[in-house]
């Protein structure tokens, strides 16, 4: 880790952030309420300008898992080429954290598909759609509680026919 | 048709200017598009009001086939993604996989990948700007460039017997060693890019027509391209110099010389010459790799090369078992395993559920510098052959957010001149 005065700053800011690593990566992870700020902190005083990834994991058929659904923010520092992920847990019913667009523009279709695809709200998004499925669809396919295969969405559409053009 | 009925010249006089607004839908089946997507327009005249991008056409579920497939297996879907670069997101698949395993590969097999990759990136970028030069008008030079991407093909098919799902790569490896054939076509084809390269530019480079709609059309500015996440060709046309490549030397590109190519201005003309340029720099690796080709073998062997926390039992769907016999990761050659019982017996100690390597129930998350820009692969094992989760960080997805950015305030004859220079690809956007 060559970002190990970056977390230990933060570590005094924010107690309440446990780290760990992995394969030389540094990971925190951030209670759901804290995270917007820990978020805004990384990128406004430490320099970790580019948002690489959001995406998400649920976590409902892992050994030993406590939280059900884990956010991924994975950030770069653009001037030293750090890296560092931040990891934060929320359940069921109605999970949601806050959305991060303010902060990185490219977080918007980011965490569209994670609400299409896992169904987690992103509070204070400009426009919580969905981006890869269409709108009527009401499951989000990549929880583990979805099924691979199986009677599929297909009959839940109108067959459209050449007499409907 | 207009959106507002006409109003008597009495009322003119006190309304607002009205905006003359039509909606215009493009795609999903268009020429111009060259993939599945759809974009509603709202056009004054004829310039671009707005732009809705509405994707998901080609979505297949990969990230979800990605928790069902074994680590090995899941490399033919990541043919699919970027079908115009596979051997690229094989490497990164694997390099990931790796990286999660603890995995170190050979040297020789380094510089393989690095050439894959690298041959990848030419054949991206040829597509990109042959396409690009297609849809402003200029057909000669698409000519010569799919010239050049079908002795790639060629490459391609003498390296793994595919042409274009490739799954070259394996854990641990390749599928089989380059053959001498292969490298003296390799050779062959560099010996000619160079050719290629120059007659492509002095096609366009100077073209009135070519330059007069790519130049000074959409404009990203530096601190927009990082705010939006923007990476590879495109973040460094406007001025990031970030390259992974250099930035976070993965294979052994520590090892060769070659610049990251940048331009200052962002629009579409820069992208152009961004990738034009970063094709030279490839073809410098390419022949420092096939020049300095290691020796000795391409995969891993016997042994268990695992990092030292790797779990010594597998979950399966069938429950929790210690796992049995030699813990190899590497798949034996095929004409092992079709000709020999030890090949055979090898290969089913690899692929049966209660045998074989398990992954660490750790996560990790590994980015390459693809052609199109940063793609990573963020996996979550958990203690079984299969990933938990397979994310793909694809780079299309990232850079067709920003379209309807760059386009406000653009013609509609622009459209195809900025998606050409973004090279969306729909497999991998919408995956």
């Amino acid at each position: 880790m060559s970002n190990l005065a970056a977390i230990e700053r933060l570590r005094t800011a924010f107690p309440s952030v446990t780290v760990s690593e992995f394969r030389g990566q540094a990971r925190l992870v951030v209670p759901t309420e804290s995270v917007y700020e820990v978020l805004k902190t990384l990128k406004e005083q430490h320099g970790f300008d580019f948002l690489a990834d959001i995406t998400c994991v649920d976590y409902l058929e892992y050994r030993d898992a406590k939280d059900r659904f884990g956010l991924v923010y994975v950030l770069t520092n653009t001037e030293t080429n750090d890296r560092i992920i931040v990891r934060t847990f929320v359940n069921d019913p109605a999970p949601s954290v806050p959305s991060v667009v303010g902060l990185w523009e490219g977080a918007n279709w980011l965490e569209r598909e994670v609400w299409d695809m896992f169904g987690i709200r992103f509070a204070g998004h400009p426009d919580l759609r969905r981006v890869l499925l269409p709108e009527e669809f009401t499951s989000h396919p990549l929880r583990k509680d979805y099924p691979l295969q199986g009677r599929g969405e297909r009959h839940n559409f109108r067959a459209v026919t050449r007499a409907d053009g | 048709m207009p959106l507002n009925a006409a109003t008597s010249a009495g009322d003119l006089v006190h309304d607002e200017p009205q905006p003359y607004v039509w909606t215009m839908n493009f795609g999903p089946q268009h020429p111009a598009t060259h993939t599945t997507l759809r974009l509603v327009l709202k056009l004054d005249g004829e310039t671009v009001v707005d732009a809705m991008p509405d994707i998901g056409y080609l979505h297949s579920g990969f990230e979800k086939l990605g928790e069902h497939l074994d680590y090995n297996q899941y490399v033919t879907i990541t043919d699919r993604m970027n079908y115009v670069s596979p051997m690229a997101n094989n490497v990164a698949w694997h390099l990931a996989v790796e990286r999660l395993l603890g995995i170190d590969v050979t040297p020789r097999c380094k510089s393989i990948r690095v050439i894959i990759a690298e041959l990848s990136r030419i054949s991206d970028h040829l597509l990109t700007l042959g396409a690009m030069g297609l849809d402003t008008g200029a057909f000669t030079h698409f000519i010569y460039a799919f010239n050049a991407r079908e002795q790639m093909y060629d490459i391609c098919e003498a390296l793994c017997g595919a042409r274009l799902t490739n799954s070259y790569t394996r854990i641990g490896g390749l599928m089989c060693d380059i053959s001498p054939k292969a490298i003296a076509m390799i050779r062959d084809f560099l010996r000619q890019l160079p050719k290629t390269f120059d007659d492509m530019e002095r096609l366009l480079n100077r073209n009135r027509i070519f330059v007069g709609r790519t130049r000074g059309v959409g404009v990203l500015s530096r601190e927009e391209a990082i705010n939006r996440s923007c990476s590879g060709p495109i973040a460094r046309a406007s001025g990031v110099a970030r390259d992974l490549r250099k930035d976070e030397p993965y294979l052994n590109y520590a090892d060769f010389d070659f610049n990251v190519c940048c331009a200052t201005e962002g629009d579409c003309f820069a992208r152009y010459l961004v990738r034009m340029a970063e094709m030279r720099e490839s073809v410098k690796i390419i022949h420092q790799a096939i020049e300095n080709l290691p020796p000795g073998p391409v995969n891993l062997g016997d042994e268990d090369v695992r990092g030292g926390d790797c779990p010594d039992f597998c979950v399966s769907k069938n429950g929790t078992v210690p796992l049995a016999g030699p813990r190899r990761v590497i798949l034996p050659p095929k004409d092992a395993v079709c000709s020999t019982i030890e090949g055979l017996i090898t290969h089913f100690e690899l692929v049966m559920w209660n045998r074989g390597f398990a992954a660490p129930c750790e996560e990790v998350y590994v980015a390459t510098e693809a052609p199109n820009g940063e793609l990573g692969f963020y996996i979550v094992g958990d203690g079984g052959q299969t990933a938990y989760r397979a994310r793909c960080r694809p780079p299309s997805f990232v850079h067709f957010a920003i379209f309807p950015h760059l386009i406000r305030g653009h013609t509609l004859s622009d459209i195809v001149a900025v998606l050409g220079s973004l090279n969306i690809i729909a497999a991998e956007l919408d995956r």
